[in-house]
Protein backbone atom coordinates (compact mmCIF):
# COMPACT_ATOMS: atom_id res chain seq x y z
CA UNK A 1 0.00 0.00 0.00
CA UNK A 2 2.68 2.47 1.06
CA UNK A 3 4.89 1.42 -1.83
CA UNK A 4 1.96 1.77 -4.23
CA UNK A 5 1.45 5.34 -2.95
CA UNK A 6 5.12 6.12 -3.48
CA UNK A 7 4.98 4.71 -7.01
CA UNK A 8 1.82 6.71 -7.70
CA UNK A 9 3.61 9.89 -6.68
CA UNK A 10 1.32 10.53 -3.70
CA UNK A 11 4.15 12.23 -1.82
CA UNK A 12 2.29 13.84 1.06
CA UNK A 13 0.08 10.82 1.73
CA UNK A 14 3.12 8.57 1.77
CA UNK A 15 4.93 10.86 4.19
CA UNK A 16 1.88 11.06 6.46
CA UNK A 17 1.71 7.26 6.72
CA UNK A 18 2.39 5.80 10.16
CA UNK A 19 4.05 2.70 8.69
CA UNK A 20 7.64 3.98 8.93
CA UNK A 21 7.03 5.05 12.54
CA UNK A 22 5.75 1.66 13.61
CA UNK A 23 8.71 -0.06 11.90
CA UNK A 24 11.09 -1.46 14.53
CA UNK A 25 13.87 -2.29 12.03
CA UNK A 26 13.49 -6.05 12.45
CA UNK A 27 14.66 -6.55 8.85
CA UNK A 28 12.33 -9.48 8.26
CA UNK A 29 11.01 -7.71 5.15
CA UNK A 30 14.54 -7.14 3.85
CA UNK A 31 15.54 -10.80 3.95
CA UNK A 32 12.19 -11.94 2.58
CA UNK A 33 11.77 -9.44 -0.28
CA UNK A 34 12.07 -11.34 -3.58
CA UNK A 35 13.20 -8.13 -5.32
CA UNK A 36 15.92 -7.34 -2.78
CA UNK A 37 14.34 -4.00 -1.89
CA UNK A 38 16.00 -2.48 1.18
CA UNK A 39 12.65 -1.82 2.78
CA UNK A 40 13.95 -0.92 6.24
CA UNK A 41 16.22 1.71 4.70
CA UNK A 42 13.29 3.08 2.69
CA UNK A 43 11.46 3.45 6.02
CA UNK A 44 14.38 5.43 7.46
CA UNK A 45 14.34 7.72 4.43
CA UNK A 46 10.58 8.24 4.72
CA UNK A 47 10.99 9.13 8.39
CA UNK A 48 13.64 11.74 7.71
CA UNK A 49 11.60 13.20 4.82
CA UNK A 50 8.48 13.34 6.99
CA UNK A 51 10.37 15.10 9.78
CA UNK A 52 11.74 17.65 7.34
CA UNK A 53 8.31 18.24 5.76
CA UNK A 54 6.63 18.10 9.23
CA UNK A 55 4.10 15.68 7.82
CA UNK A 56 3.79 13.17 10.65
CA UNK A 57 0.48 12.83 12.48
CA UNK A 58 1.71 11.62 15.86
CA UNK A 59 4.81 13.32 17.19
CA UNK A 60 5.73 10.64 19.76
CA UNK A 61 8.17 8.73 17.55
CA UNK A 62 9.79 11.72 15.79
CA UNK A 63 10.25 13.42 19.16
CA UNK A 64 11.84 10.33 20.64
CA UNK A 65 14.32 10.03 17.76
CA UNK A 66 15.17 13.71 17.95
CA UNK A 67 15.65 13.65 21.72
CA UNK A 68 17.89 10.59 21.39
CA UNK A 69 19.96 12.28 18.71
CA UNK A 70 20.18 15.45 20.79
CA UNK A 71 21.69 13.41 23.66
CA UNK A 72 24.19 11.77 21.32
CA UNK A 73 25.15 15.12 19.80
CA UNK A 74 25.70 16.55 23.28
CA UNK A 75 27.57 13.71 24.96
CA UNK A 76 28.68 11.36 22.18
CA UNK A 77 26.89 8.58 24.07
CA UNK A 78 23.30 7.72 24.64
CA UNK A 79 21.88 8.75 28.01
CA UNK A 80 18.97 6.52 28.87
CA UNK A 81 17.88 8.14 32.11
CA UNK A 82 17.69 11.63 30.62
CA UNK A 83 16.08 10.36 27.46
CA UNK A 84 13.38 8.26 29.13
CA UNK A 85 12.55 10.92 31.72
CA UNK A 86 12.27 13.71 29.19
CA UNK A 87 10.29 11.58 26.76
CA UNK A 88 7.80 10.24 29.33
CA UNK A 89 7.27 13.71 30.83
CA UNK A 90 6.34 15.02 27.45
CA UNK A 91 4.33 12.16 26.00
CA UNK A 92 3.20 9.82 28.77
CA UNK A 93 3.12 11.91 31.98
CA UNK A 94 0.28 9.81 33.38
CA UNK A 95 2.28 6.63 32.93
CA UNK A 96 5.23 7.83 35.00
CA UNK A 97 3.89 6.51 38.35
CA UNK A 98 3.41 3.08 36.75
CA UNK A 99 6.97 3.04 35.42
CA UNK A 100 8.59 4.38 38.60
CA UNK A 101 9.09 0.90 40.08
CA UNK A 102 11.01 -0.23 37.04
CA UNK A 103 13.13 2.92 37.05
CA UNK A 104 13.99 2.50 40.72
CA UNK A 105 14.80 -1.17 40.07
CA UNK A 106 17.18 -0.20 37.29
CA UNK A 107 18.85 2.40 39.51
CA UNK A 108 19.16 0.00 42.43
CA UNK A 109 20.74 -2.66 40.22
CA UNK A 110 23.09 0.03 38.93
CA UNK A 111 21.84 -0.48 35.39
CA UNK A 112 20.98 3.16 34.84
CA UNK A 113 23.14 6.19 35.58
CA UNK A 114 21.78 9.53 36.74
CA UNK A 115 24.55 11.39 34.92
CA UNK A 116 25.57 11.09 31.30
CA UNK A 117 29.01 9.95 30.13
CA UNK A 118 30.74 12.29 27.73
CA UNK A 119 33.40 11.20 25.25
CA UNK A 120 36.79 12.97 25.26
CA UNK A 121 36.65 13.81 21.56
CA UNK A 122 33.37 15.71 21.75
CA UNK A 123 34.78 18.69 19.80
CA UNK A 124 35.98 16.38 17.08
CA UNK A 125 32.60 14.62 16.89
CA UNK A 126 30.74 17.95 16.83
CA UNK A 127 32.91 19.20 13.97
CA UNK A 128 32.27 15.97 12.03
CA UNK A 129 28.52 16.15 12.58
CA UNK A 130 28.34 19.86 11.69
CA UNK A 131 30.14 19.20 8.39
CA UNK A 132 27.92 16.15 7.78
CA UNK A 133 24.78 18.23 8.28
CA UNK A 134 25.99 20.83 5.79
CA UNK A 135 26.69 18.04 3.30
CA UNK A 136 23.25 16.55 3.89
CA UNK A 137 21.62 19.78 2.72
CA UNK A 138 23.58 19.83 -0.51
CA UNK A 139 22.90 16.15 -1.21
CA UNK B 1 45.35 -15.83 17.62
CA UNK B 2 45.84 -12.09 17.48
CA UNK B 3 43.53 -9.91 19.51
CA UNK B 4 40.31 -8.19 18.57
CA UNK B 5 39.14 -4.63 18.88
CA UNK B 6 36.06 -4.25 21.04
CA UNK B 7 33.25 -1.82 20.38
CA UNK B 8 31.20 -2.22 23.57
CA UNK B 9 28.39 0.25 22.86
CA UNK B 10 26.55 2.46 25.35
CA UNK B 11 24.30 -0.23 26.85
CA UNK B 12 27.23 -2.34 28.01
CA UNK B 13 28.12 0.40 30.49
CA UNK B 14 24.60 0.85 31.82
CA UNK B 15 21.61 -1.45 31.38
CA UNK B 16 23.68 -4.38 30.09
CA UNK B 17 26.50 -4.19 32.61
CA UNK B 18 25.92 -7.90 33.31
CA UNK B 19 26.82 -8.57 29.66
CA UNK B 20 29.94 -6.46 29.97
CA UNK B 21 31.17 -8.09 33.16
CA UNK B 22 30.41 -11.65 32.11
CA UNK B 23 32.03 -11.08 28.71
CA UNK B 24 35.20 -9.76 30.34
CA UNK B 25 35.38 -12.80 32.64
CA UNK B 26 34.60 -15.33 29.90
CA UNK B 27 37.01 -13.75 27.40
CA UNK B 28 39.74 -14.05 30.01
CA UNK B 29 39.05 -17.74 30.56
CA UNK B 30 39.01 -18.44 26.83
CA UNK B 31 42.11 -16.40 26.08
CA UNK B 32 40.10 -14.08 23.86
CA UNK B 33 41.97 -10.79 23.77
CA UNK B 34 39.67 -7.75 23.45
CA UNK B 35 41.04 -4.21 23.23
CA UNK B 36 38.44 -1.48 23.56
CA UNK B 37 38.41 1.17 20.84
CA UNK B 38 39.61 4.39 22.46
CA UNK B 39 36.97 7.09 22.92
CA UNK B 40 34.31 5.38 20.79
CA UNK B 41 30.95 7.13 20.43
CA UNK B 42 27.33 5.96 20.24
CA UNK B 43 26.36 4.13 17.02
CA UNK B 44 23.07 6.06 16.74
CA UNK B 45 20.95 2.96 17.48
CA UNK B 46 17.79 2.91 15.38
CA UNK B 47 17.21 6.64 15.83
CA UNK B 48 19.81 8.65 13.97
CA UNK B 49 19.25 7.06 10.55
CA UNK B 50 15.64 8.21 10.68
CA UNK B 51 16.66 11.83 10.92
CA UNK B 52 19.72 12.58 8.80
CA UNK B 53 21.57 10.23 6.52
CA UNK B 54 25.09 11.68 6.22
CA UNK B 55 25.39 12.63 9.92
CA UNK B 56 24.13 9.18 10.92
CA UNK B 57 26.79 7.45 8.82
CA UNK B 58 29.46 9.96 9.90
CA UNK B 59 28.63 9.20 13.54
CA UNK B 60 29.15 5.48 12.91
CA UNK B 61 32.20 6.03 10.70
CA UNK B 62 34.08 7.95 13.39
CA UNK B 63 34.21 4.63 15.26
CA UNK B 64 35.38 2.77 12.17
CA UNK B 65 38.10 5.36 11.56
CA UNK B 66 39.26 5.17 15.19
CA UNK B 67 39.28 1.37 15.00
CA UNK B 68 41.30 1.34 11.77
CA UNK B 69 43.82 3.74 13.31
CA UNK B 70 44.15 1.63 16.43
CA UNK B 71 44.10 -1.68 14.54
CA UNK B 72 47.77 -2.57 14.89
CA UNK B 73 47.53 -6.06 13.46
CA UNK B 74 43.98 -6.88 14.49
CA UNK B 75 41.51 -5.68 11.91
CA UNK B 76 38.45 -7.31 13.40
CA UNK B 77 36.06 -5.28 15.49
CA UNK B 78 33.86 -7.31 17.81
CA UNK B 79 30.47 -5.86 18.71
CA UNK B 80 28.46 -7.64 21.42
CA UNK B 81 25.39 -5.39 20.97
CA UNK B 82 23.05 -6.16 18.10
CA UNK B 83 22.25 -2.59 17.05
CA UNK B 84 25.92 -1.60 17.24
CA UNK B 85 26.89 -4.65 15.19
CA UNK B 86 24.26 -3.81 12.60
CA UNK B 87 25.14 -0.12 12.36
CA UNK B 88 28.90 -0.65 12.15
CA UNK B 89 28.52 -3.31 9.45
CA UNK B 90 25.91 -1.23 7.65
CA UNK B 91 28.20 1.81 7.37
CA UNK B 92 31.13 -0.40 6.39
CA UNK B 93 28.99 -2.04 3.70
CA UNK B 94 27.18 0.97 2.26
CA UNK B 95 30.24 3.23 2.22
CA UNK B 96 31.92 0.63 0.01
CA UNK B 97 28.87 -0.19 -2.09
CA UNK B 98 27.93 3.45 -2.70
CA UNK B 99 31.10 5.45 -3.33
CA UNK B 100 29.22 8.79 -3.22
CA UNK B 101 28.12 8.05 0.34
CA UNK B 102 31.67 7.01 1.22
CA UNK B 103 33.07 10.26 -0.18
CA UNK B 104 30.60 12.44 1.67
CA UNK B 105 31.12 10.64 4.94
CA UNK B 106 34.87 11.02 4.53
CA UNK B 107 34.41 14.72 3.82
CA UNK B 108 32.60 14.98 7.14
CA UNK B 109 35.25 12.89 8.94
CA UNK B 110 37.94 15.21 7.56
CA UNK B 111 36.45 18.01 9.68
CA UNK B 112 37.63 15.97 12.65
CA UNK B 113 40.95 15.01 11.10
CA UNK B 114 39.83 11.45 10.38
CA UNK B 115 39.51 9.23 7.32
CA UNK B 116 38.13 5.74 6.77
CA UNK B 117 38.67 3.38 3.85
CA UNK B 118 35.49 1.29 3.70
CA UNK B 119 36.18 -2.38 4.36
CA UNK B 120 39.51 -1.83 6.09
CA UNK B 121 38.15 -3.33 9.30
CA UNK B 122 35.82 -6.32 9.62
CA UNK B 123 32.78 -6.10 11.84
CA UNK B 124 31.81 -9.31 13.60
CA UNK B 125 29.33 -10.14 16.30
CA UNK B 126 30.68 -11.68 19.50
CA UNK B 127 28.70 -14.90 19.00
CA UNK B 128 30.19 -15.33 15.52
CA UNK B 129 33.72 -14.94 16.91
CA UNK B 130 33.05 -17.41 19.71
CA UNK B 131 31.61 -20.05 17.39
CA UNK B 132 33.88 -19.65 14.38
CA UNK B 133 37.21 -18.46 15.79
CA UNK B 134 37.34 -19.80 19.33
CA UNK B 135 35.27 -22.84 18.39
CA UNK B 136 32.92 -25.05 20.33
CA UNK B 137 35.69 -27.52 21.20
CA UNK B 138 37.53 -24.90 23.20
CA UNK B 139 34.30 -23.81 24.83
CA UNK B 140 33.48 -27.43 25.77
CA UNK B 141 36.96 -27.92 27.20
CA UNK B 142 36.39 -24.99 29.53
CA UNK B 143 33.10 -26.27 30.94
CA UNK B 144 33.56 -27.39 34.52
CA UNK B 145 29.95 -27.09 35.65
CA UNK B 146 27.66 -28.31 32.87
CA UNK B 147 24.26 -26.63 32.93
CA UNK B 148 22.47 -29.98 32.89
CA UNK B 149 18.76 -29.73 33.54
CA UNK B 150 18.53 -26.03 32.76
CA UNK B 151 15.99 -25.47 29.99
CA UNK B 152 17.07 -22.43 27.99
CA UNK B 153 15.29 -20.56 25.21
CA UNK B 154 17.95 -19.21 22.81
CA UNK B 155 16.90 -15.72 21.75
CA UNK B 156 18.75 -13.65 19.15
CA UNK B 157 16.28 -10.94 18.22
CA UNK B 158 16.48 -9.17 14.89
CA UNK B 159 19.68 -7.36 14.17
CA UNK B 160 22.27 -10.08 14.51
CA UNK B 161 21.03 -12.53 11.86
CA UNK B 162 19.48 -9.83 9.65
CA UNK B 163 20.20 -8.29 7.22
CA UNK B 164 23.59 -10.06 7.49
CA UNK B 165 25.73 -7.86 5.21
CA UNK B 166 28.77 -10.10 5.68
CA UNK B 167 26.91 -13.42 5.18
CA UNK B 168 28.01 -14.78 8.52
CA UNK B 169 24.92 -16.62 9.76
CA UNK B 170 23.49 -20.08 9.11
CA UNK B 171 19.99 -18.68 8.56
CA UNK B 172 18.27 -15.30 8.70
CA UNK B 173 15.24 -16.49 10.63
CA UNK B 174 16.27 -19.70 12.39
CA UNK B 175 20.02 -19.66 12.81
CA UNK B 176 21.43 -22.37 15.11
CA UNK B 177 24.66 -20.76 16.34
CA UNK B 178 23.34 -19.78 19.76
CA UNK B 179 21.65 -23.18 20.18
CA UNK B 180 24.93 -24.95 19.52
CA UNK B 181 26.85 -22.76 21.92
CA UNK B 182 24.34 -23.28 24.73
CA UNK B 183 24.33 -27.03 24.06
CA UNK B 184 28.12 -27.00 24.41
CA UNK B 185 27.55 -25.63 27.92
CA UNK B 186 25.43 -28.67 28.72
CA UNK B 187 22.13 -26.80 28.83
CA UNK B 188 18.89 -28.27 27.59
CA UNK B 189 18.18 -26.00 24.62
CA UNK B 190 14.62 -25.70 23.40
CA UNK B 191 13.87 -25.23 19.71
CA UNK B 192 12.55 -21.71 20.26
CA UNK B 193 10.32 -20.76 17.33
CA UNK B 194 10.44 -17.02 18.07
CA UNK B 195 14.20 -16.87 18.41
CA UNK B 196 14.58 -14.07 15.88
CA UNK B 197 11.30 -12.25 16.49
CA UNK B 198 11.29 -8.65 17.67
CA UNK B 199 11.38 -7.67 21.37
CA UNK B 200 9.71 -4.34 20.62
CA UNK B 201 12.91 -2.33 20.27
CA UNK B 202 12.30 1.34 21.01
CA UNK B 203 8.51 0.82 20.98
CA UNK B 204 8.47 0.78 24.80
CA UNK B 205 9.06 4.54 24.48
CA UNK B 206 6.85 5.25 21.48
CA UNK B 207 3.90 2.91 21.67
CA UNK B 208 4.16 0.90 24.89
CA UNK B 209 1.10 -1.24 24.07
CA UNK B 210 2.76 -2.39 20.84
CA UNK B 211 5.91 -3.28 22.74
CA UNK B 212 4.00 -5.16 25.43
CA UNK B 213 2.30 -7.30 22.80
CA UNK B 214 5.64 -8.27 21.25
CA UNK B 215 7.12 -8.93 24.70
CA UNK B 216 4.11 -11.06 25.67
CA UNK B 217 4.45 -13.27 22.60
CA UNK B 218 8.04 -14.07 23.45
CA UNK B 219 7.34 -14.74 27.13
CA UNK B 220 4.33 -16.88 26.29
CA UNK B 221 6.29 -18.99 23.81
CA UNK B 222 9.16 -19.46 26.25
CA UNK B 223 6.66 -20.41 28.94
CA UNK B 224 4.87 -22.89 26.68
CA UNK B 225 8.18 -24.60 26.08
CA UNK B 226 8.72 -24.60 29.85
CA UNK B 227 11.97 -22.69 29.55
CA UNK B 228 13.65 -21.89 32.86
CA UNK B 229 15.38 -18.93 31.27
CA UNK B 230 15.73 -16.93 28.10
CA UNK B 231 19.33 -16.42 26.95
CA UNK B 232 19.92 -13.45 24.69
CA UNK B 233 22.76 -11.83 22.75
CA UNK B 234 21.27 -8.34 22.74
CA UNK B 235 21.09 -5.54 25.36
CA UNK B 236 17.83 -4.17 23.93
CA UNK B 237 16.15 -7.59 23.98
CA UNK B 238 17.33 -8.19 27.54
CA UNK B 239 16.10 -4.79 28.68
CA UNK B 240 12.68 -5.14 27.09
CA UNK B 241 12.00 -8.70 28.21
CA UNK B 242 13.41 -8.25 31.70
CA UNK B 243 12.71 -4.67 32.77
CA UNK B 244 9.33 -4.43 31.00
CA UNK B 245 8.18 -7.93 31.93
CA UNK B 246 6.18 -6.64 34.88
CA UNK B 247 4.61 -3.83 32.82
CA UNK B 248 3.65 -6.37 30.14
CA UNK B 249 2.22 -8.66 32.83
CA UNK B 250 0.17 -5.79 34.20
CA UNK B 251 -1.09 -4.87 30.75
CA UNK B 252 -2.24 -8.40 29.89
CA UNK B 253 -3.10 -9.59 33.44
CA UNK B 254 -0.52 -12.33 33.08
CA UNK B 255 1.95 -13.55 35.64
CA UNK B 256 5.07 -14.53 33.74
CA UNK B 257 8.27 -14.70 35.69
CA UNK B 258 10.94 -15.75 33.23
CA UNK B 259 14.50 -14.59 33.85
CA UNK B 260 16.28 -13.13 30.83
CA UNK B 261 20.07 -13.28 30.85
CA UNK B 262 22.96 -12.80 28.45
CA UNK B 263 24.45 -15.94 26.93
CA UNK B 264 27.86 -14.93 28.28
CA UNK B 265 26.45 -15.17 31.82
CA UNK B 266 25.57 -18.82 31.20
CA UNK B 267 29.05 -19.37 29.76
CA UNK B 268 30.50 -17.91 32.95
CA UNK B 269 28.39 -20.25 35.11
CA UNK B 270 29.35 -23.28 33.05
CA UNK B 271 33.01 -22.25 33.25
CA UNK B 272 32.72 -22.42 37.04
CA UNK B 273 32.37 -18.73 37.94
CA UNK B 274 30.11 -17.93 40.84
CA UNK B 275 26.81 -16.36 39.91
CA UNK B 276 27.75 -12.85 40.93
CA UNK B 277 30.96 -12.87 38.90
CA UNK B 278 28.86 -14.02 35.93
CA UNK B 279 26.68 -10.92 36.29
CA UNK B 280 23.70 -12.57 37.98
CA UNK B 281 21.71 -10.41 40.38
CA UNK B 282 21.42 -7.51 37.95
CA UNK B 283 18.27 -8.88 36.34
CA UNK B 284 14.94 -7.46 37.52
CA UNK B 285 13.20 -10.83 37.12
CA UNK B 286 15.38 -12.87 39.44
CA UNK B 287 17.17 -15.91 38.03
CA UNK B 288 17.70 -17.43 41.48
CA UNK B 289 15.00 -20.08 41.27
CA UNK B 290 16.34 -21.20 37.93
CA UNK B 291 19.87 -21.33 39.32
CA UNK B 292 18.60 -23.42 42.24
CA UNK B 293 17.40 -25.95 39.74
CA UNK B 294 20.95 -26.66 38.64
CA UNK B 295 22.09 -26.82 42.23
CA UNK B 296 23.98 -23.57 42.36
CA UNK B 297 24.72 -22.30 45.87
CA UNK B 298 22.58 -19.34 46.84
CA UNK B 299 24.03 -15.85 46.99
CA UNK B 300 23.17 -13.38 49.72
CA UNK B 301 19.39 -12.90 49.78
CA UNK B 302 17.99 -10.02 47.77
CA UNK B 303 15.48 -7.49 48.99
CA UNK B 304 11.85 -8.21 48.22
CA UNK B 305 12.76 -11.69 47.06
CA UNK B 306 9.63 -13.28 48.48
CA UNK B 307 7.43 -11.32 46.10
CA UNK B 308 9.16 -12.54 42.95
CA UNK B 309 8.93 -16.30 43.50
CA UNK B 310 7.93 -18.17 40.38
CA UNK B 311 4.20 -18.37 39.92
CA UNK B 312 2.21 -20.10 37.23
CA UNK B 313 0.93 -17.61 34.64
CA UNK B 314 -2.75 -17.03 34.33
CA UNK B 315 -4.28 -17.41 30.92
CA UNK B 316 -3.08 -14.53 28.76
CA UNK B 317 -5.69 -12.30 27.21
CA UNK B 318 -3.75 -10.97 24.23
CA UNK B 319 -4.16 -11.89 20.61
CA UNK B 320 -4.25 -15.64 19.91
CA UNK B 321 -0.90 -17.12 19.02
CA UNK B 322 0.00 -20.46 17.47
CA UNK B 323 0.60 -23.01 20.21
CA UNK B 324 3.20 -25.72 20.48
CA UNK B 325 2.25 -28.88 18.59
CA UNK B 326 0.97 -31.45 21.04
CA UNK B 327 0.41 -28.85 23.74
CA UNK B 328 -2.64 -27.12 22.29
CA UNK B 329 -5.01 -25.60 24.76
CA UNK B 330 -2.53 -25.63 27.61
CA UNK B 331 -1.58 -22.00 26.86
Amino acid sequence: MLFAMIRAGMRDDALRSNTPWICVSCYHCVVRCPQDVHIADVMYTLKSMAIRAKLYQDSTAPDFSQTFVHMVETYGRSFEFGLATRHYLRHFPLKIPGMAGMGIGMLKKERMHLRPTKIAGMDQLSAILARAKALELTA
Amino acid sequence: MSGYLLYPGCSMETSAVAYHDSLAAVADLLGLELREIDDWNCCGATEYLGINLIPAYALIARNLALAARQANGSRTVVAPCSACYLNLSKANHYMRERPILGERVNEALAAGGLHYDPGSVHIRHLLDVLINDIGLERVRDRVSRPLAGLRVAPYLGCMVPRPDYEKRWSDHEHPDELDRLLEALGAEVIDFPLKTHCCGGHMTQISPETAYELIRRLLQAADQYQADMIATVCPMCQLNLDAYQSAANQHFHTDYSIPVVFFTQLMGLAFGLDAEAAGFGRELVSARDALDRIGLPRQAPEEGEGATRQRRPRKPEGLPMPTVPGREGKG
